[in-house]
């Protein structure tokens, strides 16, 4: 009996110890969407130092980007990741229903519906617009070559491909019409590549296509890392509002200890530091100064959410993307 | 005999050679000119471009890439990966084409078939076997979370140590033994086919043990197909992309090879960086090369 109380008083001492004098990083995994590479390594060093400031703690936050929906499918296989910050809330959504490793509210704990900004889809073409693309129905036109990801591994696809259905939709009036629609803008692309980031090569370093559908933060990165390119945006009439979410992964965090940093790196995204490195990665920020800031840099557009058009992502994703949704109809039969 | 022929082929110099090994020197230059624009054009230019991309920015600018800490934790992600890899099939190796080729037995093979399975699949079939049978919702996955399971103790033991499988070393070792498990055997068994037992059935009944026979007898003989096969294992293993692409979780400075390094840092924009790891996966390319003409003239002068 004895021993053992001495020996967990020695645990106690050497515990605080540990906590006063040298405490070891403490290491984050990050498992994120294609296009946020830069966005990350920007705040992850800001919000080192804001976790050194406030608790003395280094953090390494180590990073995994690729499609939204292949990351989410590694994290059900058992991808060790403390925080997820995807494309939209149905691969999260995945994640909390094949894994249960989140609960299935998730989305309640953060501000928002958990997204710490938004973002639209826009069309990135090439100098001087040679196919003098306007809007969505410019895409479907014979000869204009169309570059998208594939909607099944990317989440910027989905929003892609919803936001096309949708503009068809309100347009011509049924569901029918804006499939045929979509088939019409599917024919048009040569190649699906799994994530944005592989899209915006193909478009950018590889020439091909003649229109990008895409993210609208990748675009404006795109046209300032190539300056020399002369690639222009171009807003359509009508977008879809684009929440890409953010959560703890809680069984994966518990496991590791690092609830309350994974938390706390989360919650730091909607602080005025960090929104500012948002609006300059070309993401919309959602605090009023951050976007009132940079809100002449985006176009004007006409947004709606995936709630009113289609009815949250879970109904979305099973009627459009799940094995025989409209993607693989349309597409299979193609 | 000599002069007539000469005379006819003046232009083509190689006179004491019989007429009939020899084309006319038309088709001789265009054939060399052929092959050697085709390397040049598909070989050389692509290896080049590398080390002039690379290079772009000046020898400054490639160093300070080289000297990042997540590529050079994926140089020594790819170093380790080789060398747990090379050895184990050689190992494997070794034993499979000793067994195929000096014995018979039932499933022999079926044996050699599964030996050219890997050649046969995609790597990105290869990769996604282990997700499946050590993802969390594979197996392994199912087995860590089983409340009644075999072996409990074992159980305890893998989830207090936190074993991990795919998205961490081992998964990144275990897809690349599979993609260059047939390279030593594959080089291996038919050069032993070849040889035959004579020299082993002498050396055993001259009384020499099992090992004997392998090390001063059979080991000696198959010594430089093995070194060849050993070079294009290890060759494969620092170069494999898609098998080690299902199976990495692709984490900086923990699970990126220097091929999916360098993925990422073209993705990214960085061109000297991606062609500067690059540049480091073909110079390591080029040391294999090197060694493997090492080991050819090496041994044609043995043979000479």
């Amino acid at each position: 009996m004895k021993t053992s109380r001495i020996l967990s008083l020695i645990a106690a001492v050497a515990a605080l110890a540990g906590a006063a004098f040298a405490q070891k990083p403490v290491e984050l995994l990050n498992v994120s969407y294609d296009p946020t590479r830069e966005l990350y390594v920007d705040y992850n060093a800001a919000f080192a130092a804001h976790w050194k400031a406030k608790t003395g703690q280094d953090v390494v936050v180590k990073q995994s980007h690729g499609g939204s929906g292949k990351q989410a499918r590694s994290v059900i296989d058992g991808l060790r990741a403390d925080v997820v910050t995807l494309a939209l809330a149905g691969d999260i959504d995945a994640i909390a229903n094949n894994a249960r490793v989140l609960p299935s509210d998730w989305q309640k704990r953060l501000p928002n519906n958990s997204s710490p900004y938004t973002s639209t889809i826009v069309f990135l073409v090439r100098q001087g617009n040679p196919k003098g693309i306007k809007d969505w129905d410019d895409l479907v036109k014979p000869g204009v070559s169309v570059i998208t990801p594939n909607p099944k591994t990317s989440g910027g696809a989905r929003w892609n491909y919803l936001a096309a259905w949708e503009y068809a939709k309100r347009k011509q009036g049924s569901d029918e019409a804006a499939k045929e629609f979509v088939r019409k803008l599917l024919a048009n692309v040569p190649v699906l590549d799994t994530g944005a980031r592989g899209s915006t090569t193909t478009f950018v370093q590889r020439d091909i296509g003649d229109v990008f559908i895409s993210w609208e933060n990748e675009a404006y990165l795109a046209k300032k890392e190539f300056p020399g390119k002369g690639f222009e945006i171009v807003t359509p009439s009508l977008s879809i509002l684009a929440e890409p979410p953010v959560a703890v992964v809680d069984r994966v965090a518990k496991r590791k200890g690092t609830v309350e940093v994974a938390t706390a790196y989360l919650e730091y995204l909607y602080s005025e530091e960090a929104q500012d490195i948002i609006g300059k990665h070309f993401y919309r920020p959602t605090s009023k100064k951050a976007a009132a800031k940079y809100a002449s840099q985006f176009g004007p557009v006409k947004l709606f959410t995936i709630d009113e058009a289609f009815g949250g992502w879970t109904k979305a994703q099973k009627d459009h993307f799940d094995d025989g949704g409209t993607f693989d109809q349309i597409y299979l039969k193609k | 005999m000599a002069s007539a022929v000469s005379s006819l082929n003046r232009s083509a110099g190689h006179a004491q050679r019989p007429l009939a090994t020899r084309d006319s020197a038309w088709v001789r230059y265009t054939l060399t000119a052929v092959a050697l624009g085709f390397l040049a054009l598909f070989l050389a230019l692509p290896l080049v471009a590398v080390f002039a991309e690379a290079l772009r920015r000046g020898v400054g600018a490639y160093f300070a890439a080289l000297n990042d800490p997540d590529g050079m934790h994926a140089l020594r992600l790819t170093l380790l990966t080789a060398a747990i890899a090379v050895p184990a099939n050689l190992v494997f190796g070794v034993a499979a084409a000793w067994a195929i080729a000096k014995f018979t037995f039932p499933g022999k093979s079926l044996l050699i078939t599964l030996i050219d399975l890997p050649f046969a699949v995609s790597p990105v079939i290869s990769g996604l076997i282990y997700v499946l049978l050590f993802g969390a919702q594979g197996w392994y996955g199912h087995y860590l979370a089983a409340e009644n399971p075999w072996f409990p103790a074992f159980q305890a033991w893998l989830i207090e140590q936190d074993i991990k499988i795919i998205f961490a070393v081992p998964g990144i070792v275990l897809a690349t033994i599979f993609v260059t498990f047939p390279f030593v055997a594959r080089e291996l068994i038919p050069l032993m086919q070849q040889q035959g037992n004579d020299e082993e059935y002498a050396a055993i009944t001259l009384g020499a043990s099992g090992w004997k026979t392998f090390w001063k007898v059979t080991l000696p003989n198959i010594k430089w197909g093995l070194f060849y096969g050993v070079i294009l294992c290890n060759a494969r293993a620092m170069g494999e992309f898609g098998a080690v692409s299902v199976v990495s979780g692709h984490i900086r400075g923990e699970t990126n090879t220097l091929p999916l390094h360098v993925e990422i840092l073209y993705n990214e924009y960085q061109f000297v960086g991606a062609f500067a790891a690059a540049s480091i996966l073909a110079l390591l390319a080029l040391v294999t090369l090197v060694l493997k003409s090492v080991v050819e003239w090496a041994h044609a002068r043995r043979r000479a």
